[in-house]
């Protein structure tokens, strides 16, 4: 169950109109899908259930969103952005 | 229309128990009767959010000296910056550590001189440092806050990388910076001591990579070349004006920490005119802003707005002319007085330290 790392946290900033994504000594803008991701690590969801809700909410099929979630995940798992 | 900053580094004050003869502060150093209030820090907080920032750097000297520190902390926190306390640690007890994550604190910086107790008194000029760093680091911890851990590389202890990465993972930081001496201020002072040698960097690269390996999805791990033994320059603070601004411990606003050591700028401070308007509009911040200002062979190249003509300080350091390329870049007609610095740097030996002190003006 992917959750944010420790000292990682998102907000909305009002200067740029986007989201942000904060971290220790870095900072970076996620795009509309990469945010979606993101912001459904809360720890309790697994990734599939992230992929299920995606899926839904955004009309498509299941199995190339968990292919594009696990990819992203696994990318900001090595960043240190998202633990598992 | 100019982009808003994204990050500030806030030096709080100038004074330190530490004396590392690599700090970045400048060799003139700001007294604390020169100091920003309370009141001030927190009203520039507030501004540093508005001008667009995300990320607030609480620094010094030593931001622990500031007793008002969990306020600033607080104060950042409202206006809704990310911040990062950026400490030697040697201040930092359990006590204080609870207050300031009680304040709002995002994630802690520590920086180590060394593995070794007796060689990190010596290089911090101060009697059991290591020890209390440590405690501080598990203090970090127990508050639930992210950590790094800072790990200052020279040639004094370069050939111990191994040891000091072990020390670093030991304290279960989410992140490590292997950092190098850069050559500005004090560090320049101390340059035939500090320069590492070609063996060393090449050997720093593999002894980090084998740890990243090692360590993967565990502990990231920042390490950069250091300038003199790159090629192509660093855009220095993601360019002149573009991405980060510096605010003394007087509130004088910077385009870099070292900006000051370039002759003939003039730099307003937080108490005549807001962040904000200097920022977008003021002679310092607009010098070397963007490309026009570049001469060859920045000018034609097609890095220009990758590197922005690097770094301003090192360009004045090495050439005299704080407008000309970067010498770090081969292209420079100056590189082959950076390679002959550092092959005399290190011919030089190891000449005693010269320590970060008031008033020291060795060198």
């Amino acid at each position: 169950m992917p959750r944010l790392a420790r000292g990682v946290r998102t907000r909305f900033d009002p200067t740029r109109q986007k989201w942000i994504v904060l971290a220790p000594e870095r900072l970076f803008v996620p795009d509309e899908i990469a945010f979606e991701i993101i912001r459904r690590c809360d720890g309790t969801a697994t990734v599939g259930a992230i992929a299920d809700d995606l899926a839904a909410a955004f009309h498509e099929q299941r199995h190339v969103v968990l292919k594009d979630v696990t990819a992203l995940l696994s990318d900001l798992a090595e960043k240190g952005v998202v633990v598992t | 229309m100019i982009d808003p900053p994204l990050a500030v580094l806030a030096e709080l004050t100038h004074r330190c128990p530490l004396q590392c003869p690599y700090c970045s502060n400048p060799v003139e150093l700001e007294r604390s009767k020169t100091e920003l209030s309370t009141a001030e820090w927190i009203r520039v907080m507030r501004e540093i959010a508005d001008v667009g920032a995300l990320q607030v750097h609480l620094s010094g000297g030593e931001p622990m000296a500031r007793p008002d520190l969990d306020q600033i902390v607080a104060a950042a926190r409202d206006a809704g910056l990310y911040s990062n306390l950026i400490t030697s640690a040697v201040l930092l007890t359990e006590e204080r550590m609870e207050r300031l994550a009680g304040a709002g604190l995002d994630h802690v910086q520590i920086s180590f001189q060394d593995s070794e107790p007796a060689r990190a008194d010596r290089i911090a000029g101060y009697r059991g440092a290591l020890a209390k760093k440590k405690r501080a680091a598990e203090a970090v911890r127990m508050c639930g806050l992210p950590l790094t851990v800072n790990l200052v590389v020279h040639r004094q202890n370069l050939t111990t990388l191994e040891d000091l990465l072990t020390m670093a993972v030991d304290l279960l930081p989410q992140r490590i910076e292997v950092a190098h001496v850069q050559y500005y201020g004090w560090a320049i002072r101390n340059r035939a001591a500090l320069m590492p040698t070609p063996e060393q960097v090449r050997s720093a690269l593999e002894t980090v990579e084998r740890a990243r390996e090692r360590l993967r999805g565990r502990v990231t791990i920042d390490h950069v070349v250091p300038d003199y033994y790159g090629r192509r320059p660093k855009a220095c603070m993601g360019g002149w004006g573009r991405r980060f601004l510096n605010i003394t411990p007087s509130g004088k606003v910077l385009p870099c920490h070292a900006a000051e050591s370039l002759p003939g700028m003039v730099f307003e401070t937080v108490r005549e005119r807001t962040i904000g308007e200097i920022w977008r509009d003021s002679p310092a911040f607009d010098a070397f802003r963007g490309t026009s200002w570049m001469p060859e062979p920045c000018r034609s190249c097609e890095r220009r707005e990758i590197d922005w003509g690097g770094c301003r300080c090192q360009a004045l350091a090495i050439t005299g002319d704080a407008a000309a390329a970067d010498p770090v870049c081969d292209k420079s007609p100056d590189h082959v007085t950076l390679t002959s610095f550092t092959n005399q740097a290190l011919a030089e030996g190891a000449p005693d330290l010269v320590y970060r002190r008031y008033g020291a003006r060795a060198g």
